[in-house]
């Protein structure tokens, strides 16, 4: 195992990130603000309690979950798009490394910004609301297994993009449908026995569930379907990686 | 062992053009070895072969012993590459992308050996600089700085002097001798064939991605090099005298010049004789020039025979 050259992927990525530390700071917690200001005050002043939680409260984990969703896909997406589009993946490629280093250098870069947000908003929702977190290790768990999975799916769109519109189409067209409709804002019960039914083929709902759970001990759907599904993810994303460089598709001619 | 094995290498790309229609070379260990070739000859599609871009039809290559695909990591951790094109990220820092290229080839961080290497490509001064506020030649150097610092014991320079300016050449060879001083294999490519004349040792025609000859570059000027002597009357003649008919002369400028071709390699050149002859014949000399056969006039020959032959 070439750990050096993942250090240095890692680092090199990471550099990118603390270069625009305010902006990585910055714009999560005024997100939250507004959702808050929005979601909390204005909508939540009305649904008052959703299965004995506040809805400002309530919404946490949603908004969490949104935010490291998005971000894992759009950093680890452009983490290796970028190189392919200015050509410096030449090195990459003539490099003694193998598809698992350069996996572990990118995805681990990108997983580890989206759990700085997510602990950012974490921190910004706390001045909101009363947060209770009746399992945290739990919470971390499925906080990490969120950020790397959709870091690895980030990094399949990166590959597959052939320019930057196919690098937004993705997280635009499916992706934030997904993560909107999957119950960040609502509990699935809430919702007709038709769309009820039809959610629960959202993957994102397991994820959102499960997360919920870790929280306030509320789920939608079993906490150890939700384990299953984002491992199942995982390792979706896993194999579909380790494919694509074994065929050298889109990367190696 | 030769330093790099290419063993009847194929290439073929999805569209079925064939880049590479079975290359072999052997590359020995310290020496510079210039590819020369025309714009698609497959210069690049070899190199890119050799360095683990593109994966080979068919056919071997092996780097130090190692074969570059079932033990990739023992070749590519020989082998540093100085592309054509300037691939550099805009917004990073001179001295972090270099670090990057160290790392990522497994080695420990060793900052003075990355200073020395800055400082000799002058590039010290420039460290904390964002690549975009370089100058194309300072990227350049750059991009020779990332191949260097990961301690290559084969160096491929992807046409290292295409669109420099002289300055920046003239420093570019003296790097390349300074790195085959400390042992390094150098494979360069190029399309100046003066490059090639000036550092190579050996010198490799491709074309049609096909080798067409590999030949230590003394031997093959010599062999191949013919010389012409340029004689300059001071009278200019209408047609040739009849004591000269049978030498071989070509009249050349409207009659100023007489053009003697000769081989440098036989025993008696002739040219002794050929003065004497003309002043015999009452001609007078204005002046001499000699002037050797070019690499260019070589490589042109070969391409156009393999033209001919298709």
């Amino acid at each position: 195992m070439n750990w050096q050259a993942i250090r240095a992927i890692y680092v090199f990525e990471m550099s990118r990130f603390f270069r625009t530390l305010m902006q990585s700071f910055v714009s999560p917690v005024i997100s939250t603000s507004l959702y808050f200001v929005v979601f909390g005050a204005a909508i939540g002043s009305r649904i008052d309690e959703v299965d004995g939680v506040s809805y400002g409260a309530f919404i946490v984990p949603g908004l969490i979950m949104l935010s490291v969703m998005t971000q894992a896909i759009s950093n680890a997406s452009f983490g290796i798009y970028f190189p392919k589009f200015i050509g410096t993946i030449y090195e990459l490629l003539s490099a003694p490394i193998n598809f698992l280093e350069i996996v572990m250098g990118y995805v681990g870069a990108a997983a580890t910004k989206a759990l700085f947000i997510g602990v950012v908003i974490l921190g910004t929702s706390a001045l909101f609301v009363d947060l209770t977190i009746q399992h945290p290790l739990a919470m971390l768990a499925f906080m990490v297994l969120t950020c790397l999975s959709f870091a690895l799916f980030g990094f399949i769109i990166g590959i597959w993009a052939g320019n930057f519109e196919q690098l937004q189409l993705i997280p635009l067209l499916v992706v934030t449908p997904l993560v909107f409709l999957g119950g960040s804002f609502y509990s699935i019960s809430m919702l007709p026995p038709v769309w009820q039914t039809i959610s629960f083929f959202n993957p994102v709902v397991y994820l959102v569930s499960g997360f919920r759970w870790s929280f306030f001990g509320l789920a939608d759907v079993p906490i150890g379907l939700s384990l299953l599904a984002i491992s199942g993810f995982t390792v979706l994303c896993l194999v579909i990686i380790w494919l694509i460089f074994k065929t050298g598709w889109r990367i190696r001619q | 062992m030769p330093m790099v094995r290419i063993s009847d290498v194929r290439k073929a790309y999805a569209d079925g053009f064939e880049a590479l229609k079975g290359v072999s070379l052997d590359i020995h260990e310290g020496e510079i070895l210039a590819l020369l070739g025309p714009n698609g000859a497959g210069k690049t599609t070899l190199i890119s072969t050799i360095c683990g871009i593109t994966q080979p039809t068919s056919g071997s290559i092996t780097v130090g012993g190692h074969d570059v695909v079932a033990d990739y990591r023992g070749a590519r951790s020989l082998v540093g590459l100085v592309p054509q094109e300037i691939n550099l990220e805009p917004f990073e820092r001179v001295m972090n992308t270099v670090r990057f290229s160290r790392g990522l080839f497994g080695k420990p961080k060793d900052d003075a050996l990355l200073e020395r290497i800055l400082r000799q490509l002058s590039l010290w001064d420039k460290r904390n600089n964002r690549i975009m506020e370089l100058s194309g030649g300072m990227k350049r150097r750059v991009l020779i700085a990332k191949a260097l610092s990961h301690e290559p014991r084969v160096l491929f320079l992807d046409e290292p002097t295409a669109g420099v300016d002289v300055e920046l050449r003239r420093d570019m060879w003296d790097i390349v001798a300074g790195l085959k001083e400390a042992g390094v294999t150098i494979i360069l490519t190029t399309h100046y064939i003066e490059e090639a004349e000036a550092i190579a040792d050996r010198v490799g025609v491709i074309n049609k991605g096909q080798i067409l000859l590999v030949e230590e570059k003394t031997a093959l000027m010599t062999r191949l090099g013919q010389k012409e002597l340029r004689i300059e009357l001071h009278d200019p003649v209408a047609e040739m005298p009849a004591a000269l008919a049978d030498r071989g002369l070509r009249i050349e400028e409207g009659g100023q010049v007489l053009v003697y071709t000769y081989d440098t390699t036989q025993d008696r050149t002739g040219i002794a004789t050929l003065i004497r002859e003309i002043s015999e014949a009452g001609l007078v000399l204005r002046d001499l020039q000699t002037r050797q056969n070019s690499l260019e006039d070589i490589f042109v020959g070969l391409v156009t025979e393999q033209e001919d032959a298709a």
